[in-house]
């Protein structure tokens, strides 16, 4: 197999005369952590929204572990393999933190279509569930209803669910988006710690999470890609400096 | 018990066989010998329970809120009717089941139609369906007997053995052992893991999609099998009273399903139990005492369950026991 876990080739994306994906070509590495930045509104949720299949590409082709999975729906994208987390939460409300986790397994381990056997008789599904939730230190909140978790364990459960799916491909959506940068670090700790198999890409607007936690980054503006680089080709990059890292010296 | 445990037997305790799961049974067996002049009446209270628990299974545990249930109860009522009276098929379990069979069918196939929309949009087509089904059957007069009702409906004795009885009595015990088995079946579906999936849609779809569930297809397969049991209860429905009106097939009968849903409690299996029972016992017993003003008081009974008892009644008990919990550590 190649070396490469995802790659985009000639990624475009017009909403009517509003292009929002001019010619993007990106290759993530196998086992890479690779962050994605930019400004607000340079498209980086649409060009994750783009991968896994949420919105369809005008023209281009996305390639995932050496199969073209360009035709393929959202449902079918995240069974080949990619799994992503929302910027804004996108939880089972209504649900305990197990059930929400649970979800993610069955449907991995398709069983979810079985309709005449007790959810409870797949203890494979739990055990699974109670030992990724202790990997995050959630196995105490298993059965409390997820939104009465702090927002900030809320966001980890969102992680650990994508993580149910056994992706090859994580796609982290702001993983520390709407929690105080004092707790933002037990979130930076739960991405560094996932396993080297999992290819990462992650998506942040804080500096600091972005050069902690990745290996190379490339910069978007204005749907197309400005640049890419080591983290410290990036820094000293007076363009990247210009159109986003400027936003940082001035808070 | 650990924290760990505990967890690991969520889904057992939950699926778990309770006490007062036995009560809605033992009420309708002993209902027979309080009330056995009611038989009849009860006979209805039962097919409307089945009606709702299909219902349930699509606006309670999926999620998606259809105003045209009617639609696969009318479907299953002038299936059994019609090869009764034109075909002389009238052995009344088999005309049952294949009013199940024929109303599954139409609810797949509407299914995979209609579930490609949703919100209002498909609020107002499942409606439609089912206005259109009722204009399609009062226009084919010749076979449904259109507006002035299907006649010659009649079965055979049940099992060879059990004549249909002016009291009703007979349809009663049918009609309970057949929701006994349709609510033997939903209730293992609703445990399943197609259950626990069905909810997961029901509490956000866009993550369902993102996880890899095929939402639709599995929103489809549980509207397919809603409509076969919403069937069964209109083929019951056309056996216990031998005729079948374009009434089957109403707007009003897919919002009153829904009103009795909602007033017992939706998503919950027995919310289907207590509304249909409050609602049809009121519904009677406000006409006696008032025939034209019954409809005020029944409209006023939703509007109190909604303001003041969200989980419609069975919602009531969950919170006396929630205090209950609170009060004794």
């Amino acid at each position: 197999m190649s070396d490469s876990a995802l790659e985009v080739i000639g990624l475009y994306k017009n909403f009517g005369a509003l292009e929002v994906a001019h010619n993007i070509d990106f290759t993530l590495k196998r086992g890479a952590r690779h962050a994605l930045i930019g400004p607000n509104g340079a498209g980086k949720t649409t060009f994750i929204n783009l991968i896994t299949g949420v919105l369809t590409p005008s023209s281009g082709q996305i390639i995932l572990n050496g199969q073209d999975i360009t035709g393929l729906g959202q449902a079918e994208r995240s069974r080949c393999g990619i799994a992503r987390t929302f910027q804004i939460n996108q939880l089972f409300r209504g649900l305990t933190v197990l059930e929400n986790v649970v979800l993610a397994i069955a449907e991995r381990q398709g069983i979810a279509s079985s309709m005449f056997r007790p959810l409870s008789s797949y203890s494979e599904v739990t055990d699974e569930a109670m030992e990724l939730l202790g990997n995050f230190e959630l196995n105490e909140d298993a059965l409390r209803r997820i939104d009465e978790l702090p927002y900030g364990r809320q966001r980890l459960v969102e992680i650990v669910i994508a993580l149910g799916q056994r992706p090859s491909v994580l796609l982290l959506d702001e993983p520390a988006a709407g929690i105080p940068s004092s707790e933002s670090q037990h979130i930076l700790d739960a991405a560094s710690a996932l396993s080297s198999d999992i290819t990462v890409l992650i998506i942040e607007h804080d500096m600091e999470i972005v050069f902690s936690v990745a290996d190379y980054i490339t910069v978007l503006v204005s749907g197309a890609v400005l640049t890419e680089g080591k983290p410290e080709v990036i820094a000293a990059d007076e363009r990247v400096r210009a159109v986003y890292l400027g936003e940082v010296d001035r808070g | 018990m650990t924290p760990d445990t505990k967890a690991r037997g969520y889904f057992a305790r939950r699926s778990r066989l309770k006490w007062w799961e036995g009560l809605p049974w033992v009420l309708a067996v002993a209902a027979f010998f309080v009330l056995p002049d009611y038989m009849a009446f009860g006979t209805q209270v039962l097919i409307t329970i089945i009606f709702a628990l299909s219902l349930d299974l699509v606006v309670g545990f999926a999620g998606v809120v259809t105003l045209g249930h009617a639609a696969y109860f009318g479907v299953g009522a002038y299936t059994t009717g019609m090869v009764s009276a034109h075909l002389g098929w009238t052995e009344p379990i088999s005309a049952l089941l294949l009013a199940g069979f024929v109303a599954a069918i139409v609810g797949f196939i509407s299914g995979a139609v209609l579930l490609r929309y949703h919100g209002l949009t498909l609020l107002m087509l499942t409606l439609a369906t089912a206005i259109c089904l009722q204009e399609f059957a009062n226009v084919n007069e010749d076979v449904t007997g259109g507006f002035d009702g299907l006649t010659g409906v009649g079965f055979e004795p049940l099992l060879g053995l059990f004549e249909y009885d002016l009291w009703g009595h007979t349809y009663y015990w049918y009609s309970m052992a057949v929701l006994f088995l349709v609510f033997v079946v939903v209730r293992i579906m609703v445990n399943s893991p197609f259950g626990m999936s069905l909810i997961g849609i029901r509490e956000n779809s866009a993550r369902m999609d993102a996880i890899g569930t095929p939402v639709y297809r599995r929103l489809v397969t549980v509207y397919g099998v809603s409509a076969g049991i919403a069937g069964l209860a209109g083929g019951l429905f056309a056996e216990s009273n031998a005729y079948v009106t374009l009434d089957v097939l109403s707007f009003a009968r897919s919002g009153t399903i829904l009103i009795i849903l909602i007033l017992g409690g939706v998503g919950r299996l027995y919310g289907a139990f207590a509304g249909a029972v409050a609602y049809l016992v009121l519904e009677d017993e406000l006409a006696k005492m008032s025939p034209e003003f019954w409809e005020f008081g029944v409209g006023l009974l939703l509007v109190l369950t909604v303001m003041f008892a969200r989980g419609g009644l069975l919602g009531i008990f969950d919170r006396l026991r929630k205090l209950f919990d609170r009060a004794a550590p």
